[in-house]
């Protein structure tokens, strides 16, 4: 899933072609060429518009070394359209096929760096290794559960048969007890009140009792109602199955670059589909290594070709068919309609972090709500937290005025009014 | 002791063998109840396997489920954009320059939107003409999402396909040039340059075509004497800053005389600066926005209007014309020649008279006094209609000529006093199209309904004045399958461009010169700056040509005028503010706007005077829950009678006159709630406002929605403070601003010395305040759309708001004297002694005086520093912030509406009913079309909370917020309210007072400033300033 590539130098490259003379250097290549350094070179500046199995931008580049020769390649790669003015007819035929996409010559390439990449590009072709988890097992994940209630089960069933034999041996040792003639002190138990008798008839008890029972019912109750419409830890099911994860974490994609609207406006906003494609046009499955025990890579590239058919994006054609549907998103964050909160107050303003709020976010494998998004956390926030104001014109005067009045150096949002009703209510 | 008296219950108990006696003693009821009727079927009832425990079973069950259902929050979508446009940035509003032109009004606007939604509208401060938007303007949006409205081509009341409405139409078309018959295209002014073209291309394409242009409110006798005199059809344009006497006669410029638009440049004349204000005289006979602003107000009959006129222009010229005046009439006349002679170049006259001579007369006044207030080299072009082409119309449609009738932006079969007459005509024509945004009163007579997008979905130009172009711009996609006349009319000559590309083209050829059409298009207007110096010279050259034969020609127009005289009552019609000429009557924000004079809405009426209605036996009176009731009576007018029109007794109306306004009584196309009044138009003969007419008494009393029952002042001098200029230019401020006096230690002192509570430091940081003029306020009502629109202040109907259950936040009180002036009222108060005269001085004062002065003030929040509200609240609804607003938190108010009463400017407005998705309350926020109006910065309230004026606090923290994101400091004027955004006259001015530069900071110490109810100690952070007239005589 590494595959974020370098979009700058991602102008449209024109496919390659190859030819080999195979017999003369296939040995001496084999022993100068690296394929690994290959793989780096190719990462950095081919990647882009080339896969080596599948047609993008350019065509798929796997073992093109067989299909040209090694010259040709060489003058191909490192200026593709004075080859094609030159009248090369290979050249032109790549062209014909590709344009009018234009491949970037790569004049900084070396002959040897070319030859690393070809080396890469004969690699054959990795099989994918098979799974050791059965397959069916990978995106549940509910094996573990299962475990636990056959263990449970278990666990209640020697019990039962322990209060079983418990009954039975005390049967026993009473049967043995009898026939041995020993007597039961049954009278005296006679006298004695049972234990609840003597209980409610302890007014004084009963009082403290009941007045306890009250406190922690109320706490309970008071407990269950202020949870009321507090959504903490609301985790929906989601249309497509989006990874912060693997985008904000492993791949380290800045927040505001897909909700790039809470610098400036109240909402983050849910990106639109066309800032996906930005990426996904070229990453169209993730590498081997993104998949985790519990989805698997199958199941990512299967989100990912959601995502096609929602924005209307043809991989074969490589072209929007214009047949879209759009995503219906889960809201996770809902802020009653009568609270108003801005976004790029606190992001561009106040610079705070987006995991402040949102917790965090980059190792969410699915994205919940982090913050219980209550007043009384709110407020807190507004009392602890100082206000950003170095460097920001606007606050310079009543920074130095209020700060002369509360004798503080920090102003807190509260002390500069943020905790008024009406900051955040109309 | 107790008594052996026997109570009988009735009569019958006296007779021993009645049978009901018998019954009753048995049974508490005679007849049996019929409990069958509401349990049903016995047997069914019996066979029933629910008990009356299993029904408790159930209650209580479903209770607790649906309970428990309720802590479940629901699941919310969001849809993000597939490709999301570059400019729109959800939560950020986008704003584009565009105008409103739909035959009547015609104002250069901004329009907020938001995610692609027009929201607002708000003025166009780039402009220079049309750049105040009136009240109609602002609520125009609204009409956008009128869930009444067509959604495509329709034919016999089913929906087509525009293809064949085109084939149709261009068959029709080619039959009627083949036939000879007549190709007519029936449309509003548009005074737009490319839709002209347009439409002379298709008449060259169609040599049968006749254009007619038709308004519905016809302004022709002033575009006839311009014509006259200037050669070209249009109307003079005034810019009133510049004159320092304005009379008038009969001319509600601040309404929708001429089309209006010039209350700014009027109120800034009025603000007394240097010791100068303009002096205002005005002749009318209803009373009007106008008349209500005067310094003096002659209420005088419409043909007494004339003869003043003329005699007016006798004075003025010297030359003696003769004519029957009052004494009073003629001496005010007198004194307003010689006011405005001494004034010559500074004075300005204007006229409302439907009269070519009047019209001609003014101008010929105007120009003989080289007024500089008076233009007619930029001339307005805003009226283009043509009375006797559409008199001549409906004679050759009924005649069978016409082959083809394309209207567009007109609704004839309603704005026609020959409505009738025009629907039989229209089934004698071969093919109609009519372009409608409804199915109005015309539409529904076609054979074809083109429907016809909303302005905010159009493309096209205009020229509001000659020289000043506008581009009007689409700000959303089109909501229907609609299409635009213009795009239709190229599309039926065989261009295949669109109308977009046509003005562009248009415009990059003939109007633009060489600038940018992406810079006319973002600023909305245009300024052809060389052109029109060349024409203005021209025109001058030909204004002087024809001033030798004008002087004659004044002098024969003033004889004319001189002879007029009436004979029995005259009814004299009129635009009301709010509904203008009828074309947005479903819009509820301006059915439930207010009359700025009579403060009724929901409502068209018969405005009397209180001598005639005496004389006629018509009566206003209140009824316990407050609201105001009125007879009716019988209109008529050359033969057409309205036969229930309710009666409105109008201080200040001249006696032997009634008025009646137009846009209500419409059938077609409107919700129910909104089928209100009656049609004006029916009595609209000829085109004339002045119609001789015979009013009669009939039964039944009308219950009017009138939200200020109280209309006079009663001599309380504190709250609208005023004084003439003369005492204002010469006294101590404290003495026309006096400062109330409170007793401290048995010691007078100024009641904003003394104080229950202690002050809070609101030095630091911002401190807004809103300051009020009240000599620049003419009471016209936009802030109150504003205030509407920006706030989703709820619409509530005519019922509750008869039961003064209004919503809106900003009122506009207006007050009459009930003295000749209201500093008569002050000392008919001061002269008072004792209880019994106080009383009966009291009661007398209730009523206003026959020509009353009138003054309006807004009314909102006050924002007090010390809140009476705050400190009643049980629950801490309301707190004060630092800035100095008035918080209102809707989510904590439980509704006990302690802090209404403890508001002593009642301006709080409790949410009685959810008004939003209820279909009780069928206006627009029921619907999903309407709710797209919605500010989503603001809470949709739920019923039973309390709401008001928040001061804008959304627009203010959103300033506030672009300032830091911006690391800047914020300058004055960044800081604004709907309403003073929306105010185009500088009444209302809003900002920071803890910034000493600012315009509000400097105006609050201002030696006319005052607030509301100073004694009371509340310190409001709104202010007002003294209203100063200037009756200075000549």
């Amino acid at each position: 899933m590494k595959k974020v590539t370098h979009r700058n130098s991602a102008l449209r490259i024109l496919g390659i072609g190859f030819a080999l003379i195979f017999s003369f250097s296939t040995s001496l290549m084999a022993q100068e060429a690296d394929p690994a350094a290959g793989k780096s070179l190719f990462n950095t500046y081919c990647a882009a518009c080339h896969n080596l199995d599948r047609n993008m931008t350019g065509p798929a580049l796997r073992g093109v070394g067989d299909k040209y020769e090694q010259e040709w390649l060489y003058e191909w790669i490192k200026n593709s359209q004075a080859l094609i003015k030159s009248g090369d007819a290979q050249a032109v035929a790549i062209w014909e096929e590709y344009q009018p996409s234009v491949m970037t010559a790569f004049p900084q390439l070396s002959n040897e760096d070319i030859d690393n990449i070809i080396a890469y590009t004969m690699q054959p072709k990795e099989e994918p290794k098979v799974a050791e988890v059965p397959a069916g097992a990978a995106p549940q994940g509910g094996g573990g559960g299962l475990g636990n209630e056959v263990i449970l089960a278990a666990l209640a069933l020697v019990f039962g048969m322990l209060v079983v034999m418990l009954f039975l041996v005390n049967k026993t040792l009473r049967r043995i007890a009898e026939a041995n003639g020993v007597e039961f002190a049954q009278a005296e138990d006679e006298k004695r009140l049972p234990l609840w008798k003597a209980f409610a008839q302890n007014q004084f008890l009963v009082l403290v009792t009941s007045i306890f029972l009250l406190l922690g019912g109320a706490y309970f109750a008071y407990g269950y109602l202020m949870q009321v419409g507090v959504d903490q830890g609301y985790m929906p099911v989601q249309p497509i199955h989006y990874s912060h994860r693997i985008h904000a974490g492993e791949n380290q994609i800045e927040c505001k670059y897909c909700h790039s609207s809470a610098r400036v406006s109240k909402h983050s906003g849910i990106p639109s589909l066309n800032i996906c494609m930005n990426c996904h046009k070229n990453i169209v499955e993730v590498a081997p290594e993104t998949a985790t025990a519990e989805y698997s890579k199958e199941f990512y590239d299967g989100e990912i070709q959601k995502l096609y058919k929602a924005v209307g994006w043809d991989m074969n054609t490589q072209s929007y068919t214009g047949e879209t549907q759009p995503v219906k998103w889960v809201r996770i964050h809902n802020l009653p309609d009568f609270a108003y909160f801005n976004h790029s107050q606190h992001v561009t303003v106040a610079g705070i972090e987006c995991q402040k709020c949102h917790g965090p976010v980059e190792e969410m494998e699915v994205m919940y709500q982090h913050a219980p998004l209550t007043m009384g956390w709110c407020i807190n926030c507004h009392r602890e937290t100082n206000v950003k104001m170095e460097g920001n014109e606007y606050y310079e005067k009543i920074h130095e005025e209020l700060s002369k009045k509360y004798g503080v150096d920090k102003l807190t949002a509260a002390q500069m009014g943020g905790l008024e009703c009406g900051k955040c209510h109309y | 002791m107790a008594s052996n008296k026997k109570y009988w219950k009735s009569v019958e108990e006296l007779n021993p063998d009645s049978s009901v006696v018998e019954t009753l003693k048995q049974n508490e009821f005679v007849e049996e109840i019929p409990v069958d009727e509401f349990l049903g079927d016995k047997e069914s009832l019996a066979s029933s396997s629910t008990t009356r425990r299993d029904f408790l079973k159930y209650v209580g069950f479903s209770t607790a489920a649906a309970s428990l259902a309720a802590c479940e929050g629901p699941v919310k979508k969001s849809i993000p954009y597939v490709v999301q446009p570059e400019e729109i940035v959800p939560g950020v509003a986008n704003y584009y320059a565009t105008h409103i032109a739909d035959g009547f009004d015609f104002a250069s606007v901004l329009i907020k939107t938001r995610e692609g939604r027009p929201i607002k509208v708000e003025n166009n401060e780039e402009a220079k003409a049309g750049a105040g938007a009136n009240a109609r303007v602002h609520a125009s949006v609204l009409g956008l999402y009128d869930s009444k409205r067509v959604q495509g081509p329709k034919a016999n009341g089913s929906y087509i396909e525009w293809d064949e409405l085109d084939a149709k139409t261009a068959e029709a078309i080619n039959a009627a040039q083949a036939a000879g018959k007549q190709i007519v295209l029936l449309t509003q002014t548009f005074a737009s340059p490319s839709t002209s073209k347009l439409i002379e291309e298709f008449k060259a394409a169609y040599s049968n075509t006749r254009h007619v242009v038709y308004d519905a409110i016809s302004e022709e006798e002033a575009v006839k004497a311009f014509q006259a005199k200037y050669g070209s059809r249009a109307m003079a344009d005034y810019d009133f800053s510049k004159a320092e006497v304005i009379v008038s006669f009969g001319a509600d410029f601040l309404g929708d005389w001429q089309g209006g638009g010039y209350d700014s440049g009027y109120a800034k004349g009025r603000v007394p600066q240097d010791g100068k204000m303009s002096r205002h005289v005005q002749f009318e006979s209803n009373m009007t926005l106008s008349g209500a602003n005067a310094d003096k107000r002659v209420p005088v009959t419409p043909a007494q209007a004339k003869v003043a006129m003329a005699k007016f222009y006798g004075y003025l010229s010297g030359s003696s014309v003769s004519g029957e005046l009052p004494e009073l009439v003629d001496a005010a006349v007198k004194n307003a020649a010689e006011q405005v002679k001494k004034a010559g170049a500074k004075a300005v006259v204007v006229t409302g008279i439907k009269d070519v001579n009047a019209q001609s007369l003014a101008l010929e006044i105007n120009e003989m006094l080289g007024s500089e207030a008076f233009d007619t080299a930029q001339p307005k072009m805003t009226r283009q209609g043509n009375a006797a082409q559409v008199a001549s119309l409906v004679d050759d449609m009924a005649a069978g000529r016409v082959g083809v009738l394309i209207t567009a932006g007109v609704n004839p079969a309603y704005t026609l006093p020959n409505a009738a007459a025009f629907a039989e005509a229209m089934k004698s024509v071969d093919h109609s199209v009519v372009f409608s945004q409804k199915e109005d009163e015309t539409a529904v007579l076609a054979n074809y309904i083109a429907a016809a997008p909303h302005y905010l979905e159009s493309w096209g130009d205009v020229e509001i004045k000659k020289g000043h172009f506008g581009l009007m711009q689409p700000t959303i996609r089109p909501l229907f399958n609609t299409r635009q006349f213009q795009d239709s009319l190229l599309k039926w000559t065989g261009n295949s461009m669109d109308f977009y590309g046509y003005v562009k083209n248009n415009w990059e050829t003939s109007v633009l010169g060489g600038s940018a059409w992406n810079q006319a298009l973002h600023d909305g207007v245009f300024m052809a700056s060389e052109e029109v110096t060349d024409e203005v010279v021209a025109e001058e050259e030909s204004a002087e040509g024809v001033e030798a034969a004008a002087v004659g020609g004044g002098m024969s127009a003033a004889r004319a005028l001189a002879g007029a005289a009436q004979e029995g009552m005259s009814l004299v019609l009129y635009s009301k503010t709010g509904m203008g000429d009828g074309q947005q009557a479903n819009n509820p924000w301006l059915q439930e706007f207010p009359d700025p004079i009579t403060r009724v809405s929901w409502d068209n009426y018969l405005t009397v005077s209180q001598a005639d209605a005496n004389e006629m036996g018509l009566e206003n009176s209140n009824v316990a829950n407050g609201g105001l009731n009125g007879s009716y009576a019988k209109v008529t007018v050359n033969g057409v009678s309205i036969d229930r029109v309710p009666v409105i007794i109008q201080p200040g109306q001249a006696k032997g006159t009634v008025g009646l306004s137009f846009g209500y009584g419409r059938t077609e196309s409107l919700k129910t709630e909104m089928r209100t009044g009656v049609n004006a138009f029916t009595l609209y003969n000829n085109f004339n406002d002045v119609q001789s007419v015979t009013v009669e008494k009939v039964a039944g009393e009308h219950e009017f929605a009138c939200v200020q029952l109280h209309n006079t002042l009663m001599g309380r001098g504190d709250i609208v403070k005023e004084t003439t200029l003369e005492i204002f230019n010469t006294k101590d401020a404290r003495d026309w601003n006096p400062q109330p006096q409170v007793s401290l230690n048995h010691e007078e002192v100024d009641a904003v010395s003394v104080d229950l509570w202690d002050e809070f430091d609101r030095s630091i940081g911002h401190h807004f305040n809103l300051s009020i003029d009240l000599n620049a306020c003419t009471g016209c009502g936009a802030c109150v759309i504003a205030c509407h629109a920006e706030n989703n202040v709820p619409v509530v109907g005519k019922a509750e708001v008869r039961k003064s259950r209004d919503m809106h936040w900003l009122r506009i009180d207006r007050y009459y004297s009930s003295e000749e002036t209201f500093e008569g009222d002050n000392q008919t108060k001061d002269n008072m002694s004792g209880l019994g005269d106080s009383l009966s001085t009291f009661g007398e004062m209730e009523l206003a005086s026959e020509n009353p002065q009138v003054a309006f003030q807004p009314v909102m929040c006050q924002h007090c520093n010390h809140a009476p509200c705050e400190t009643v609240c049980p629950v801490a609804a309301t707190s004060h912030g630092r800035q100095g607003q008035n918080h209102m938190a809707y989510n904590r108010c439980v509704g006990t509406r302690y802090c209404a009463n403890n508001c002593p400017y009642k301006v709080r407005r409790f949410n009685w009913f959810l008004y939003n998705n209820n279909d009780e309350f069928d206006f627009y926020m029921n619907d999903d079309l309407g709710k797209m109006v919605l500010n989503p910065d603001v809470t949709v309230r739920s019923r039973g909370v309390m709401e008001k004026c928040s001061m804008c606090i959304q627009k203010t923290q959103k300033t506030i917020l672009d300032a830091k994101r911006e690391g800047r400091e914020i300058k004055d004027g960044e800081f604004q309210t709907a309403c003073s955004a929306a105010c185009s006259s500088g009444a209302m001015v809003f900002g920071d007072i803890n910034d000493k530069e600012s315009k509000v900071a400097e105006l609050k110490e201002s030696d006319r400033m005052y607030h509301l109810l100073e004694h009371v100690g509340t310190k409001p952070n709104v202010f007002y300033h003294v209203k100063v007239r200037n009756t200075q005589e000549a």
